[in-house]
């Protein structure tokens, strides 16, 4: 452990002395609006512009035929054919997750369809815990997807999001804000680099 | 051949041909000064390189600058994040503890590293008793400090970089030449070249979504194989014992969630208190870096996952020391957004390779002389000292300030190439003169005047290979007029005789 | 108020319309200006270097050069920085305090100070793209740097908006660095002419038939980079037009 107690010591005699007192973070949200439709609106434009699906369900309209409707012509296969892994009773799926699932085993995951604990306005982010996801990789192997969003839990802003006690308390808590993307290639931006290809954002309350 | 299916080497060859090959700096030997202006001057000989760099490169800086003044707030937030961080190094060791007792307390293994080597051998010893063979990547500026790549070449270890950039960086052998967009100075024309080489891919088709999906199918094998993956953190938080990661490709996750064991390099100025701070910082970091409002991903790891292992390896490397540089302690704020090399108008115009050093950039003057003042001394004079590094700052670190300050600590210290130091020197006699220095203005406007153009414009002036010199004014110097206007020819005082 | 006109060497020696002109200006508006004649730099091509001691001696003179004067006005950005910011070679005196805190540069001067409303003298029918020097703008005040999330303001601009016929035109990086940058210019030649040459074209196509600016070293850079490659575009310090030039 001498590393550890050298490295101690060489900050506690270089530190600067000086009384600096951590400051109050004020919330900045003040100009947000103040009723959960105009959160979702303003959710729904932050989440286009990071390259991310919106999509209301239509009058009567089931979650498994947004699922078809939205991703249909994305996969490169017979939707039939897709491997959906569900973690809400909206959707039933043809693939079980369970939380001792090797991470790897999802590899062939088309779409997985998950409810984000809540969502932030201010970058059109949802937030998902090991809880929502039950196998963590699966959020990443997979290659679209679609997130169950109550309108009534977006916060407003990332000062509101970090109040929340899911960070003190979950072991792994992850924002998703629109699916993977890179522009390492002369500045031209790729969806799908490494993680999911789509995103797709579904408003609607827990059953 | 006598074929009709095209020669596929053939085509290569027309195709690479009407192509302008990828500038390479020429790296500075073991103990030598880094040459930037050389490799500067490299890099801008390769026009179609340095334009794409350069316009690339200010559309960052513009983007974010569309972020920042959206946001009324924005000043404000800088000044809060700077002084969350003056308040977590004023309080290092105290964060430092109540992190480890915490991480510790959510079982995450957590090891101390004073530097580089020493991280090397601690994550060589997690991956022995593990018996990993191969490990997936994120990207991280510390285990570039660290040769942590190089390192485990050489003890057979295989590691695979999952950034699409840093992935590029890997398969072509150099560095990254930017901390966030690691192959920036690459053109969609190198990367095919590449990727060609070492992917198998179509050498024609330089189409980006082409290339990022080639090495997407190439890489998702290993991801799936690999055994361990590798993490840096943008953030620990000392209240939470908790770490933070910002990608937008989730490669990250990918790393973190598929493998079961897990290892994060963190350098011990990551710290913030409390999870409320990570409010203000998550808001100024992708906005100052890529002018995005937030990376795709941000990555909150406060215990192992389910039947996973964790370790954390805290890795000092120079930070302790810097923390007691009056001047330069505050370059311990940086949280490695990048925006500094976006504004920064030599950055643009020389390209990160030419820093020769993990950190390029208005950052790179300032961190590197740290590490090795006499090999980086010319890096603290790549800058025309404008300032703009200081403005973008999301941490308000006076950037231009302490490069300012590295180049006089240079120069006392004796790091100044000889002919530099005797000139200031001789110049610095002269304008303390006052009959010295109108014989030498004198001399001057002589020599511009009547020496022919192969005697001013030789190899020694250095002005003079892309500019002309300014032209002595037909009627002398103000002085002259002054005398000749305002005093009717009588010099005030002894010096201006110096003019009859 | 007495003024000591401050003339730093390359306006001296180069560009003596510049100290003229900013001279007569000031004395359109009634100061007591006075050249103090033994004076020569202000020490920054040393203390840019980090050079420091060095630069000692060349601080001391102009102190005592300046020392009595109320105000000293000098039309160079660059100058007026190192001597209000960096003028520490040397021991600080009262004295040495007194002249640094009261160096102001021109732009300055007129509008803060004098806060002056109008050039009735001042006619240039032309296409001017201002360029803001990097010390006039980040160290001295001059504006809102482009970066910086605020109010716009510029305070040259603010001047030259009172000279009948000038057009003013934007460009497409409005503060980016041309990069003179001192000894910068000849330690990374090439760096420093691309980024001259990148600044010419800017104003070029934005349509700028003058280049303008309130310091000089980065027109003498640009001018140089402009003649070598033939650039149709002409310079001119804020100085000379507020004094009247007409072209």
């Amino acid at each position: 452990m001498s590393a550890r107690d050298d490295i101690l010591g060489a900050i506690r005699a270089n530190k600067p002395a000086m009384n600096a007192p951590a400051p109050v973070v004020p919330n900045y949200d003040d100009s947000y609006p103040q009723d959960a439709d105009g959160l979702a609106a303003l959710f729904a434009e932050r989440l286009a512009t990071m390259g991310g699906t919106w999509h209301a369900l239509t009058d009567g309209q089931g979650v498994d035929a947004a699922l078809q409707e939205t991703l249909a012509d994305k996969l490169g296969k017979p939707f039939e054919e897709a491997v959906i892994a569900s973690n809400v009773p909206e959707v039933a799926g043809n693939r079980a997750l369970t939380d001792s699932d090797d991470p790897g085993s999802v590899h062939d995951v088309d779409i997985a369809v998950l409810r984000a604990r809540f969502g932030i306005a201010e970058t059109g982010s949802v937030c998902f815990t090991e809880a929502e996801l039950t196998v963590n990789a699966v959020a990443y192997l997979a290659q679209h997807l679609v997130v169950l969003l109550d309108p009534a839990e977006i916060v407003t802003n990332m000062h509101r999001a970090y109040q929340r006690d899911d960070f003190v308390n979950a072991s792994y808590t992850v924002f998703h804000t629109g699916p993977s993307a890179t522009a390492d290639i002369e500045g031209v931006l790729v969806r799908g680099a490494q993680g999911v290809r789509s995103l797709t954002v579904i408003p609607t309350p827990p059953l | 051949m006598s074929t009709n299916q095209p020669d596929p080497n053939a085509t290569i060859q027309s195709k690479t041909a009407t192509r302008e090959a990828q500038p390479r700096p020429v790296k500075a030997p073991d103990g030598k000064r880094v040459d930037h202006a050389r490799s500067a001057k490299q890099f801008l000989n390769a026009p179609e390189h340095a334009k794409s760099h350069d316009t690339r490169v200010w559309a960052m800086r513009t983007k974010r600058d569309k972020q920042a003044h959206t946001i009324e707030e924005w000043e404000e937030l800088r000044e809060l994040a700077s002084q969350i961080k003056t308040h977590t190094l004023t309080n290092l060791d105290t964060y430092l503890e109540q992190f480890e007792a915490n991480a510790k307390a959510n079982g995450i293994h957590v090891h101390w590293a004073a530097d580089g080597a020493e991280h090397n051998r601690i994550v060589h010893e997690i991956f022995k008793e593990h018996g990993v063979k191969s490990v997936i990547k994120a990207k991280s500026m510390l285990m570039e400090e660290c040769g942590f790549r190089h390192y485990m070449d050489s003890v057979g270890i295989e590691i695979v970089e999952t950034d699409l950039g840093e992935r590029i960086q890997q398969l072509d052998g150099e560095d990254p030449s930017h901390i966030v967009v690691p192959p920036v100075h690459k053109m969609r024309s190198d990367v095919a070249r590449l990727f060609a080489e070492q992917l198998g891919s179509d050498p024609d088709n330089d189409d980006a979504h082409y290339l990022a999906g080639a090495q997407r199918d190439a890489t998702r094998p290993l991801i799936l194989d690999a055994d361990a993956g590798m993490t840096g953190a943008n953030f620990a938080v000392a209240e939470t014992g908790g770490f933070v990661v910002c990608t937008n490709e989730g490669n990250a996750d990918l790393s973190a969630n598929v493998p079961n064991l897990h290892v994060a390099s963190i350098g011990i100025e990551k710290l913030v208190p409390r999870v409320e701070d990570m409010g203000v910082f998550i808001r100024l970091l992708s906005r100052s870096a890529l002018g995005s409002p937030i990376t795709q991903y941000t990555s909150h790891f406060r215990a192992p996952k389910q039947g996973g292992e964790m370790h954390i390896v805290l890795v000092d490397n120079g930070r302790s020391k810097r923390l007691g540089m009056e001047r330069f302690w505050s370059s311990l704020k940086c949280i490695r957004c990048g925006a500094c090399m976006n504004t920064c108008p030599v950055y643009r115009r020389s390209g990160g390779l030419s820093y020769g050093a993990t950190y390029a950039g208005p950052l790179g003057l300032i961190l590197n002389p740290s590490f090795d003042l006499h090999r980086y001394s010319n890096l603290p004079f790549a800058s025309t000292l404008n300032g703009s590094c200081t403005n973008v700052c999301p941490v308000k670190i006076n950037i231009h300030e302490q490069i300012f300050g590295w180049r006089q600590v240079l120069a006392e210290e004796g790091h100044l190439p000889w002919t530099k130091k005797t000139g200031l020197t001789a110049a610095g006699q002269v304008l303390a003169s006052p009959k010295g220095y109108r014989m030498a203005i004198k001399t001057t406007n002589s020599a511009l005047k009547h020496l022919p153009r192969w005697a001013l414009y030789n190899r020694m002036n250095a002005w003079g290979e892309g500019r002309e010199m300014p032209s002595p004014p037909d009627n002398g110097t103000f002085h002259d007029w002054y005398k000749r206007n305002r005093l009717n020819g009588q010099a005030k005082t002894s010096a201006g005789g110096a003019n009859e | 108020m007495r003024i000591g006109l401050f003339v730093p060497c390359f306006i001296d020696a180069f560009y003596p319309d510049v100290g003229i002109a900013t001279l007569e200006l000031l004395e359109r508006f009634g100061c007591d200006v006075d050249y103090p004649f033994d004076q020569t730099c202000c020490g920054q091509p040393m203390v840019n270097s980090g050079c420091h001691d060095e630069a000692a001696a060349t601080e001391a003179l102009f102190v005592k050069n300046f020392a009595k004067y109320d105000r000293i006005v000098a039309p160079s950005g660059s100058c007026v920085h190192q001597v209000r910011d960096n003028l520490t070679a040397i021991e600080q005196t009262p004295e040495v305090k007194h002249v640094r805190e009261n160096t102001l540069e021109l732009v300055e001067f007129l509008h803060d100070e004098l806060q002056v409303e109008a050039f009735p003298w001042a006619n240039f029918p032309h296409r001017v793209g201002y360029h803001d020097s990097c010390n006039t703008l980040r160290n001295l005040g001059h504006g809102k740097p482009s970066e910086l999330h605020g109010e716009y303001f510029s305070k040259p601009r603010t001047l030259l908006e009172k000279v009948a016929g000038i057009e003013l035109v934007a460009i497409d990086r409005p503060d980016e660095c041309c990069g003179f940058g001192g000894t910068f210019s000849v330690t990374e030649p090439e760096v420093s002419t691309q980024m001259g040459q990148d600044k010419i074209a800017d104003h070029g196509r934005n349509g700028a038939e003058y280049i303008v600016s309130a310091d000089s070293s980065c027109l003498m850079h640009q001018s140089g980079c402009a003649a070598r490659i033939g650039a149709p575009i002409q310079f001119k310090h804020i100085a000379e037009i507020l004094n009247g030039a007409s072209q």
